[in-house]
C-alpha cells in the first residue's frame, strides 16, 4: 500500500506538526500518513503529538520520514 | 494560598524595571543582597594577592581561607578539597577532564545521563555513553547499572536535578551502582546546591555561584579524598591563574545566606510552582506540563504549548514583562531542540521554562497566570491553528 505523503521538508517546527494535524483528519481511520520533515525537532514532536492526540506513531521508515496512523 | 516574603522583583533597584518579572534564575539569579554587601566590602579589603607576605596580602589570604571554608562546609567537604574556578563551566570541564586523566589506566568512557548540561556534554566529548531517562526526566537506573558492565569506564556523570525540567535524580543509587564497578561519580549540582547538599558518596561535585545569587565568574569543584582525579593544569596546579577574590567572598556569603533560608523559601516556592503547574494545565489548551510533579527542584517548572513557535512565545512574554527561557529549537543557536526534552520524549516546540527567584511576589505570579492563556491563544490565532 502506498501511504499518503505529506511533504514538510524545509519547514521549521512547529509547522510540520501543524500540517500533520490539519491533514490527518482528511484521511479515513486506519490510514497511514507519511510525514517528510527535515527539521530535527520533528523527530521529537511528531511522536509527542501522536501521544497527546491519541494517534499512532508508526516509526521512522527512513531519515526525515515519520509514519502516523489515524486511530480516531 | 502563599505568602509574599520579600520585596519582589517589582522593586526597581533590582535593575529590571517596574513591570518586568524575572523568571529565569536557573540561568542566572539576580545578585543576592548579601552577595552585594560582601562584594563591596571585599573590593576594598581583598584586592591584594593572597600569595604574598605583606599585611594587605595576609588580609586577602584570610578572606580567601574563610570563603573557601564556608563553601566547602556547605557542599560537604574539607576546605583543602575545594577548588575555585572562574566559572561553573570551567569547574564542570575540570571535573571531567581531571577525572579522565586520573583514571586513564582504566579506560576513557564516561557513563552519563542523557540530560546532562551541555557544558558537561561538551567536556565529555566523544567519550560518552548516554543513559536514557523516563518520560518525567528521571534516570533509568537499570540501564545505568548495565552501562558499567562494559569495559573501559573511567568516570560517571550525573546532574543532581535537571536544569530544564527540575526532576531530581537518584544520585545515591547512581553512586552505589558506579562504586560497585569502582567508578567515581561526578555530580553537576549547579541547580540544587543553593537548596541543599547533595546526598551520597559522590567523588566530584561542581556548581556555579551565579545560580544561587552569587556573582558570575565563580565556580566550585569539590574533589573527595581518595578520588582518582588529576589536574590537567601545568605544574600540577589545581587552581590556575588569579582568583577574583571579592567575587569568591560574595559567593560564599550568599551561599550561606540562601542555605539558611532554604527551608522556608523552598516550602513557599513549592506551593507557587504547584499553583503554576495546576493553572497552566487548566487554563491553556493543548499544553504539556513536563517533569516530575513531586520529586523536583522547588523553584522550576516547564511546559510546552502545541502548535506554538517557542521563539515567538518568548518574545510575546517578554513584551508583557516576563523573562523566561525555552528549550525549543528555534531559540537555540544550533536550531536543534533541547536534548533534555528529546531524551524525555516530550513536545519540544512552544517550550517555556519558568524558574522563580526566591522573593518572587505573589502579584507577579498571578499576573503571569492571568496573561499566559491570552498570549498563547493570540499566537495560535495568528498562526491559524486554533481548534486543530
Amino acid at each position: 500500500v502506498t501511504p499518503e505523503v505529506l511533504d514538510c521538508r524545509g519547514q521549521r517546527c512547529p509547522l510540520p506538526v501543524i500540517a500533520l494535524a490539519k491533514r490527518l483528519p482528511d484521511l479515513p481511520v486506519g490510514a497511514l500518513l507519511r510525514v517528510l520533515a527535515d527539521d530535527p525537532a520533528a523527530a521529537v514532536d511528531i511522536p509527542a503529538w501522536c501521544r497527546m492526540r491519541s494517534q499512532e506513531y508508526a516509526g521512522s521508515p527512513a531519515e526525515s520520514a515519520y509514519d502516523v496512523v489515524r486511530l480516531r | 494560598m502563599f505568602v509574599r516574603t520579600g520585596s519582589g522583583s517589582v522593586c526597581p533597584q533590582r535593575g529590571y524595571g517596574a513591570e518586568m518579572a524575572y523568571l529565569d534564575v536557573a540561568t542566572a539569579a539576580p545578585l543576592h543582597p548579601v552577595a552585594r554587601q560582601a562584594l563591596l566590602a571585599a573590593l576594598d579589603d581583598g584586592w591584594a594577592d593572597p600569595g604574598k607576605l605583606y599585611t594587605q596580602a595576609r588580609r586577602a589570604r584570610q578572606l580567601l581561607d574563610a570563603a573557601r571554608a564556608t563553601l566547602a562546609e556547605l557542599v560537604g567537604v574539607r576546605a583543602e578539597h575545594l577548588i575555585l574556578t572562574p566559572s561553573g563551566t570551567t569547574a564542570a570541564t575540570l571535573a571531567v577532564h581531571g577525572g579522565l586523566i586520573g583514571r586513564r589506566r582504566y579506560g576513557t568512557t564516561v557513563v552519563h545521563s542523557a540530560i546532562e548540561h551541555s557544558a558537561v556534554l561538551h567536556a565529555i566529548g566523544e567519550h560518552g555513553v548516554a543513559v536514557p531517562v523516563d518520560r518525567t526526566g528521571r534516570l533509568d537506573l537499570d540501564a545505568w547499572r548495565d552501562a558499567f558492565a562494559a569495559p573501559g569506564v573511567a568516570l560517571a556523570a550525573l546532574i543532581s536535578a535537571s536544569h530544564e525540567v527540575g526532576t531530581v535524580q537518584p544520585v545515591e543509587a547512581a553512586v552505589e551502582a558506579a562504586s560497585v564497578a569502582g567508578v567515581p561519580l561526578y555530580v553537576d549540582a549547579a541547580q540544587s546546591v543553593g537548596w541543599a547538599p547533595v546526598p551520597g558518596e559522590w567523588s566530584l561535585l561542581s556548581a556555579s555561584a551565579r545560580k544561587w545569587g552569587g556573582p558570575a565568574g565563580v565556580g566550585i569543584l569539590a574533589v573527595r579524598p581518595g578520588t582518582r582525579w588529576t589536574t590537567p593544569y601545568p605544574d600540577n596546579q589545581r587552581e590556575y591563574g588569579s582568583l577574583d577574590l571579592p567575587s569568591v567572598v560574595a559567593a560564599a556569603a550568599s551561599l550561606r545566606a540562601v542555605r539558611a533560608a532554604a527551608g522556608r523559601d523552598a516550602a513557599r516556592l513549592r506551593t507557587v510552582v504547584d499553583l503554576i503547574r495546576d493553572r497552566v494545565s487548566a487554563t491553556v489548551p493543548d499544553v504539556e506540563v513536563v517533569g516530575d510533579p513531586v520529586d523536583r527542584l522547588p523553584h522550576l517548572m516547564t511546559f510546552s504549548c502545541l502548535y506554538v513557535d517557542g521563539e515567538a512565545l518568548l518574545h510575546a512574554l517578554d513584551r508583557r514583562g516576563f523573562a523566561v527561557s525555552s528549550g525549543s529549537s528555534c531559540t537555540s543557536a544550533t536550531l536543534r531542540p533541547s536534548h533534555v526534552l528529546e531524551a524525555m520524549g516530550v513536545l519540544s516546540h512552544g517550550n517555556v521554562r519558568v524558574s522563580l527567584p526566591r522573593d518572587i511576589a505573589d502579584e507577579e505570579v498571578h499576573r503571569f497566570l492571568a496573561e499566559l492563556p491570552g498570549v498563547v491563544a493570540g499566537l495560535r490565532a495568528e498562526a491559524g491553528v486554533t481548534g486543530l
